[in-house]
C-alpha cells in the first residue's frame, strides 16, 4: 500500500456538494520534507481538498491517512491555516490570544492557558516578526499581519504537516517574504507543507513539489518535472465538460424529474 | 409647582429613599439579590451568544418555553388537582419545550431554502402560538387560575420570593462556572468554529452546551422579569460591554457586571417609585447602560471616535495648509532658513490647493491662533518659527509617503500626490522609520526628501492619462 | 364536524375574513423579509410598536383632560392616533437598529435585539405607570381581539372596522408591489446590481420597512402580535417550499394565509369541543383564535416540509429509494451481461445466491429487484437461474457501453491505476444517458476497446 513515512496519503477521495462531485477520485501521496504547492484555476476544488482532508466537509468516498493514521489519531501532527477571510476580525481578541489558540489542543479540556503556553505563543509571534503587535486587537492589523498571525498559530502547534489555504492571498511583499522564509525553515526541520497557491510565477521559486488540480489530479511531483506548459494547459484548459455533465446528472437523479 | 411644597415632598421622601437605598426592606433585598444574580448570569451567557453571532436565539428560546409551561401545568393538574403551579415542574416543562423549539429550528437547517433567521422566526411563532393556545385554554377552564402562568410572560420581579432565589442562584452558578471552566473552548468556538473543528474540538457539542445554558437562564429568568425582558438581559449587557473592551475575558465579565448593575439599578428605581414595574425598569436601566456605553465607551464609544476623527481632520487640514505654504515658497528659497522671511498671499494659497475662500479663512485663523502663521503689516501671511518646523515636518512626511507609494505600491506617479494626501496621515510610525532609513540616500535638498515630481519631470509629462485615452 | 357548522355564525365569518385579510396583508411584505433574511424583523416590530401606542393614548388623554378634545372626539381620534403612534415607533425601531449597526459596528441581529427589547420595556413601563386606564392590556396586545371584531363596526355599516383597515392595508401593499415589482425584486435579489442600474436600493428598503411597519400596526389591534409574527414568516416560508418563482411564492403565500385563517379559526372552535368530548375537559372552555392560527400556520409549514412535491422530505426519501432500486436493477443487468460475455459457451444466467454475493445486497432487496425486472420483461427464469431476454440484453449492453466508455474517459484524463477504474465507473455508469454516451464516444474517437481490453459494445441506438 502506501509508504508509511508519507505525511499524507489520499486514496480515491471524492467530495460532493449537494451530490455534485467537486473533486473526483483524488489519489495523492505527499512526499516528506517538501514544500508542495496546490495549483489550479478557480473552482478547481483546492480549498475543498484541504477541508475534506481535515474532515471539515464530508467526503463521498475515499480514504485519507496522515502518517499512516487517521486524522483523529494524528491531529497533533497536522496544523491548518484557514483562509484569512473565514473569521470575524472584529472579534475581541489580541494577536497573542489568537496564536495561543494553536496550543489549546495540547492544553486539553478545562485547563486554563498556562504562562508557558503564553510564552511559547509570543515566541511564535516573534518568529513571524509581530512581537510588537502581540497586544493589538486583531482588526488593527493589516491583512498581511493577520495572515502572519494565522501562520504563527499553526507554528505553535509544532506539527509535522502544515495545510495552508491561500496564505499568500492579498498580502504585502514583506509578509510574503516572511512566509516563504518560514516555510523553508519548516522544510529544514523535515516538515511538510501543502500550500494552496495562486501565483504561477512564484511556484518555481518557492516550492519543491506541485500538485496540479482541476477537479481531479492533473499531475503531481517535483516542480522541475511536473510544472511544465503542457500540464498547465491541461490544468487551466477549462473543466472537463463531460465530467461536469455526469456530475450534474448525479444531482438530478436524486431530484424530481 | 410651589417650591416649598416640593422641598417638603423631598424631605418626606428622604425617609423612603433611605429605607430603599439602605436595603432595610426585606422584600427589596430579596428582589435585588435575585435579579442581580440573574443579571450577572445572563450577561455572561449573553456575551458568548453575541460573539457566536446568535444574539436572538434567547428570544426564540423564551417564546418556545411557553407551551411547556402550559403543558406542565395541565399534566400536574391532571395528576393531582391544585398542584399545577408547582414551580420546579413548570420550569422543567419550560426547559423541555424550549429545547424542543431550538432543536426544531436546528432541524430546519436541512432545508436549503429556509435560512437561519426564517427558521428561528417560524419556530418562535409556532411555539408561541401553541403557548398562547394552551394558556388561553387553561384560563377559560373553570378550575384553572392561570394567574401564576401569565407571570411567565410579563414577569413578577417585584414579587420574587426567597425560594425563587435558590433556583436562580443554582442556575446562575452552573452557567457562570461552566463558562469559567470552558472559557478557552468557548473563545475558540466563537472566534473560529472551523479551526476548532479541525483541531478536534466537538463544535456541535459545545454549541449544544451553550444553547443549554441559554435555555436554563431564559427559563429561570422568565419568571422574574418575564419572557421578553430576559432576552433583553442577554442582549443589552454584552453589546454594552463590547464598547469598553477589545478582549474576550473582560468582555464576558464586564457583560456580567453590566447585567448585575442593570438589575440593581432597576430594582432600586422601582422600589423608589411605587408604580414602576421592576422588570421593565431593569431592562430600561440596561438600555441606559447600553446608551452610555455606545456614546462614551472607551473602545468604540461614538463620542471618542467622533473626537478623534475631528481632531485628525483638523490636523490634516493644518498640515495641508503648511505644506501648501512650503510648496509656494520652495522655488524662491536659497536656504531652508528663509522660509520664515518670505510673504504669502491668500490668492497664492487659494491657487495651490483646492480650498474655497470660505474654508481657507477659518483655517488660516486657526493656524494663526496656534502661532504657526502670522500676518505682516501688508496683510500677507508669514510662517512663524514654529510654523516653519511644522511645515518642514509635514512636507517631509508627505514626500516620504509619495516615494513609498511610487517605489513599493505600484501606484502610478501621476496619481501619487493625491493618494499620499490621504495616506500619510494614517501611516504607522514603524513604517515611517523604515522609509526614512530607506530613502536617506535620496540626497534631500534641505532636510526634506526631494520632490519626486521634480526629479522625474520629463517622464511624468509624456504619459498623461488624458493624452493616452 | 356538524357541531361546529351548526354553531357557525356571522361572527365566525367576520373573524375569518378579518384574520384572512390581515394575514394576506402581512404575507406580502413578509415574503421580502424572508428573502432578505430579516424574518425576525416581524417579531421585533410587533414588540417595538407598544410604546408608540401607549404614548399616543397618553397624549390623547392629556388633550381631553386639558379640554382640547371632547370625550366623543377622543373616541373618534383614538384609532388614528394609535395607528400613527405605533407606526412612528415601528419605523424608529428600524432606523435605530440601522444606526446602531452603522455607528456602533454592531451585528444586525444584536442591534435589532437591543432596540426592540428596550422599546418594549419602555412600552410596558408606560402602561403600568401611567396608562392603567388606557385599556391597552399587554395581554390584549399579545392575543389580539379577534373574537370581538364584530363589536366595533366601521361607521354605520355592519362591516367590522378591522376588516376595513386590514383590507385597505392589503390593497395598499398589493398596489405598491405591483407598481414597484421589478425594482423590489431586483433590490431583494442583488442590491449592488440594483444600485448600479440606478435604482435607489436604500429607498426601496425603507419603503419595504415602512410597508411592514404599517401592516404590522394595522393588523396589530385586531389580530394581536402573535398572529402578526406568525403571518409575516410562516405563509411565505411555506410558499417558498412550493414554488421556484417569486410571483408563485407571493401568490402561494396569499393562499396559505387564507387557508391558515380559516383553518385556525376552525381549529380554535373545534379544539375545546374535542377536548370536552375525549378528554373530559369542561365544556365552556375556549382557546385563543389568534394563537390557534399561529399554530396552524406552523403546522402547514411543517406539513409542506414533509410533503412538498418538490422539496419535501418525503419526496427526497422516495427519490433516493427509487434511485437505489434503479441502480440495483441496472447492476443485475450488468452482471448477467458480463457473464454471457465471459462464458459464451456455458449455461447462461445466474442464480439468486451468486447474484446476491456479487452485488453484496440483501436477499429481499434482490428478490424485489428481480421481480421488477421480470415484470418489465427484461429477464426470465432459465439457465442457471435467471437469464436476459433480448430487450434486457439491449438495456444491459447500453449500460455496459456506458461503463466502459467512462472507464476509457477516466483513463484518458486521470492518473488512476487500471484496477481501480472499474469501481469508479461502477458509480458513474448509471448517470450516463444516451446523449453523454454519444459525446463520450465522440471525444474518445469511437473506441472499440476499454482500458482493460474488453470490447465496448456498440451503441444500441443505431
Amino acid at each position: 500500500m502506501s509508504d508509511p513515512s508519507s505525511p499524507l496519503s489520499v486514496h480515491d477521495l471524492t467530495v460532493a456538494y449537494q451530490r455534485q462531485p467537486v473533486l473526483w477520485n483524488i489519489d495523492y501521496e505527499a512526499p516528506a520534507a517538501r514544500l508542495v504547492a496546490i495549483v489550479g484555476p478557480n473552482g478547481a476544488g483546492k480549498s475543498t481538498l484541504i477541508k475534506a482532508l481535515l474532515d471539515l466537509i464530508p467526503r463521498a468516498t475515499g480514504e485519507v491517512q496522515f502518517f499512516s493514521q487517521t486524522y483523529q489519531q494524528s491531529r497533533q501532527r497536522v496544523a491548518y491555516v484557514p483562509q484569512r477571510t473565514t473569521v470575524d476580525w472584529d472579534f475581541p481578541v489580541t494577536a497573542h490570544d489568537v496564536v495561543t489558540m494553536g496550543l489549546y489542543g495540547r492544553l486539553g479540556w478545562f485547563r486554563p492557558v498556562t504562562r508557558a503556553a503564553k510564552r511559547e505563543s509570543l515566541e511564535a509571534l516573534e518568529r513571524v516578526g509581530l512581537a510588537d503587535f502581540a497586544k493589538r486587537q486583531i482588526s488593527q492589523l493589516s491583512g498581511g499581519q493577520q495572515q502572519r498571525v494565522f501562520l504563527a498559530r499553526a507554528l505553535v502547534q509544532q506539527a509535522d504537516l502544515y495545510l495552508m489555504d491561500e496564505p499568500f492571498a492579498g498580502v504585502d511583499a514583506a509578509t510574503e517574504r516572511t512566509i516563504v522564509g518560514l516555510l523553508q525553515g519548516l522544510r529544514g526541520e523535515g516538515k511538510t507543507a501543502l500550500v494552496v497557491h495562486h501565483d504561477l510565477q512564484t511556484v518555481n521559486e518557492y516550492f519543491d513539489d506541485v500538485l496540479l488540480l482541476n477537479m481531479r489530479v492533473i499531475a503531481a511531483g517535483p516542480v522541475a518535472t511536473v510544472f511544465n506548459a503542457e500540464n498547465l494547459k491541461r490544468t487551466y484548459g477549462g473543466k472537463l465538460a463531460l465530467l461536469d455533465q455526469v456530475g450534474h446528472q448525479m444531482v438530478l437523479a436524486g431530484r424530481p424529474q | 409647582m410651589d417650591p416649598f411644597l416640593f422641598l417638603e415632598s423631598l424631605t418626606l421622601a428622604e425617609t423612603e429613599w433611605a429605607r430603599v437605598l439602605l436595603l432595610r426592606d426585606y422584600n427589596t433585598r430579596i428582589v435585588l439579590c435575585g435579579t442581580m444574580i440573574l443579571g450577572v448570569a445572563s450577561g455572561v451567557v449573553g456575551a458568548l451568544m453575541l460573539l457566536r453571532k446568535r444574539a436572538l436565539v434567547a428570544d426564540v428560546a423564551s417564546h418556545a418555553a411557553l407551551p411547556g409551561i402550559g403543558a406542565a401545568y395541565l399534566i400536574m393538574e391532571a395528576i393531582r388537582p391544585d398542584s399545577g403551579r408547582w414551580l420546579p415542574g413548570l420550569l422543567l416543562g419550560a426547559t423541555v419545550s424550549a429545547s424542543c423549539g431550538l432543536l426544531f429550528a436546528q432541524g430546519m437547517r436541512h432545508i436549503r431554502r429556509i435560512k437561519e433567521d426564517a427558521a428561528l422566526a417560524i419556530t418562535l411563532s409556532l411555539f408561541f402560538g401553541m403557548g398562547v393556545v394552551l394558556l388561553t385554554w387553561i384560563q377559560s377552564l373553570p378550575t384553572g387560575h392561570a394567574a401564576g402562568l401569565n407571570e411567565f410572560i410579563f414577569g413578577k420581579a417585584a414579587a420574587l420570593l426567597a425560594s425563587d432565589i435558590t433556583g436562580i442562584a443554582i442556575a446562575a452558578v452552573i452557567a457562570v462556572s461552566v463558562v469559567a471552566l470552558l472559557r478557552k473552548e468557548f473563545c475558540l468556538l466563537c472566534f473560529d468554529a472551523e479551526y476548532a473543528h479541525a483541531g478536534g474540538w466537538p463544535v456541535t457539542g459545545l454549541d449544544l452546551l451553550l444553547t443549554a445554558l441559554v435555555i436554563v437562564i431564559t427559563v429561570v429568568g422568565m419568571q422574574s422579569v418575564g419572557l421578553l425582558l430576559v432576552v433583553a438581559l442577554m442582549v443589552l449587557p454584552p453589546t454594552a460591554a463590547r464598547f469598553w473592551t477589545d478582549r474576550f475575558d473582560p468582555l464576558v465579565w464586564f457583560s456580567g457586571g453590566f447585567g448585575g448593575a442593570a438589575a440593581a439599578l432597576g430594582v432600586l428605581l422601582s422600589a423608589l417609585v411605587p408604580k414602576f414595574a421592576a422588570g421593565a425598569v431593569i431592562v430600561l436601566s440596561g438600555t441606559f447602560l447600553f446608551a452610555l456605553s455606545f456614546l462614551f465607551g472607551s473602545q468604540r464609544g461614538l463620542w471618542w471616535r467622533y473626537r478623534a476623527m475631528s481632531a485628525a481632520q483638523r490636523q490634516i487640514a493644518i498640515d495641508d495648509l503648511l505644506r501648501a505654504c512650503y510648496e509656494i515658497l520652495e522655488p524662491q528659497l536659497g536656504s531652508i532658513e528663509e522660509l520664515t522671511e518670505k510673504p504669502l498671499t491668500q490668492a497664492a494659497l487659494l491657487e495651490t490647493h483646492r480650498w474655497s475662500p470660505k474654508r481657507l479663512r477659518p483655517l488660516l485663523h486657526r493656524a494663526e491662533l496656534a502661532d504657526l502663521l502670522r500676518r505682516d503689516s501688508q496683510g500677507n501671511w508669514r510662517l512663524t518659527a514654529d510654523g516653519r518646523r511644522a511645515a518642514i515636518q509635514a512636507v517631509r512626511y508627505h514626500r516620504l509617503c509619495e516615494l513609498y507609494l511610487i517605489h513599493y505600491a505600484d501606484v502610478p506617479l501621476l496619481g501619487a500626490d493625491r493618494t499620499a494626501d490621504a495616506f500619510e496621515h494614517s501611516l504607522r510610525p514603524e513604517i515611517l522609520e523604515q522609509l526614512e532609513a530607506m530613502l536617506e540616500a535620496q540626497s534631500p535638498r534641505f532636510s526634506v526628501p526631494a520632490n519626486p515630481h521634480a526629479a522625474t519631470e520629463t517622464v511624468a509629462r509624456t504619459p498623461r492619462p488624458e493624452a493616452v485615452s | 364536524m356538524n357541531v361546529f357548522w351548526s354553531d357557525w355564525s356571522a361572527i365566525d365569518t367576520w373573524i375569518v375574513i378579518t384574520a384572512a385579510l390581515a394575514a394576506m396583508a402581512c404575507a406580502l411584505p413578509g415574503t421580502f423579509l424572508l428573502l432578505r433574511r430579516e424574518s425576525l424583523m416581524g417579531d421585533a416590530l410587533s414588540h417595538a410598536t407598544l410604546p408608540g401606542m401607549v404614548l399616543a393614548f397618553l397624549v390623547l388623554n392629556a388633550a381631553t383632560q386639558a379640554g382640547w378634545l371632547t370625550p366623543a372626539g377622543m373616541t373618534a381620534w383614538r384609532h388614528p392616533a394609535l395607528f400613527v403612534g405605533a407606526a412612528i415607533s415601528g419605523v424608529l425601531c428600524g432606523l435605530l437598529a440601522e444606526l446602531l449597526q452603522r455607528w456602533g459596528r454592531m451585528e444586525p441581529s444584536a442591534a435589532l435585539g437591543v432596540v426592540f427589547t428596550s422599546l418594549f420595556a419602555l412600552g410596558l413601563l408606560l402602561i403600568r405607570t401611567w396608562a392603567d386606564q388606557a385599556h391597552i392590556d399587554p395581554g390584549c396586545v399579545l392575543y389580539g381581539n379577534l373574537e370581538m371584531v364584530i363589536a366595533d363596526p366601521f361607521g354605520q355599516s355592519g362591516i367590522p372596522r378591522a376588516v376595513v383597515i386590514n383590507g385597505a392595508m392589503l390593497a395598499v401593499n398589493a398596489t405598491l408591489l405591483l407598481l414597484f415589482y421589478k425594482e423590489i425584486k431586483l433590490c431583494t435579489f442583488d442590491r449592488d446590481l440594483a444600485r448600479s442600474l440606478g435604482i435607489p436600493a436604500d429607498r426601496v428598503h425603507l419603503m419595504l420597512l415602512a410597508m411592514t411597519g404599517a401592516t404590522v400596526v394595522a393588523a396589530f389591534e385586531s389580530v394581536g402580535s402573535i398572529l402578526v409574527i406568525a403571518m409575516l414568516v410562516a405563509p411565505p416560508a411555506t410558499a417558498l417550499l412550493l414554488s421556484d418563482r417569486l410571483g408563485g411564492v407571493l401568490i402561494g403565500a396569499l393562499i396559505v394565509a387564507v387557508v391558515t385563517a380559516f383553518g385556525g379559526h376552525l381549529a380554535a372552535l373545534a379544539l375545546p369541543v374535542m377536548l370536552h368530548r375525549w378528554a373530559g375537559a369542561a365544556e365552556a372552555s375556549s382557546v385563543s383564535t389568534a394563537g390557534m392560527m399561529a399554530v396552524v400556520a406552523g403546522g402547514l409549514f411543517l406539513t409542506t416540509w414533509f410533503l412538498s412535491p418538490r422539496y419535501g422530505l418525503l419526496r427526497q426519501r422516495l427519490d433516493q429509494a427509487r434511485l437505489r432500486r434503479r441502480i440495483l436493477s441496472e447492476d443485475i443487468l450488468g452482471v448477467l451481461y458480463r457473464l454471457e460475455e465471459l462464458r459464451p459457451a456455458a449455461v447462461p444466467g445466474a442464480d439468486n445466491a451468486s447474484l446476491a454475493a456479487t452485488l453484496s445486497v440483501a436477499p429481499w432487496r434482490l428478490w424485489r429487484a428481480l421481480s421488477r425486472l421480470t415484470q418489465r420483461g427484461w429477464i426470465v427464469a432459465g439457465g442457471q437461474g435467471v437469464i436476459l431476454t433480448p430487450e434486457g440484453r439491449k438495456a444491459a449492453r447500453d449500460l455496459v457501453r456506458s461503463h466502459r466508455l467512462w472507464e476509457s474517459y477516466l483513463a484518458k484524463h486521470f492518473v488512476i491505476p487500471d484496477r481501480r477504474l472499474h469501481t469508479l465507473a461502477e458509480a458513474a455508469e448509471h448517470f450516463v444517458g444516451p446523449k453523454i454516451q454519444e459525446a463520450l464516444a465522440e471525444e474518445l474517437e469511437q473506441p472499440v476497446r476499454d482500458p482493460h481490453g474488453a470490447t465496448i459494445p456498440p451503441s444500441t441506438a443505431s
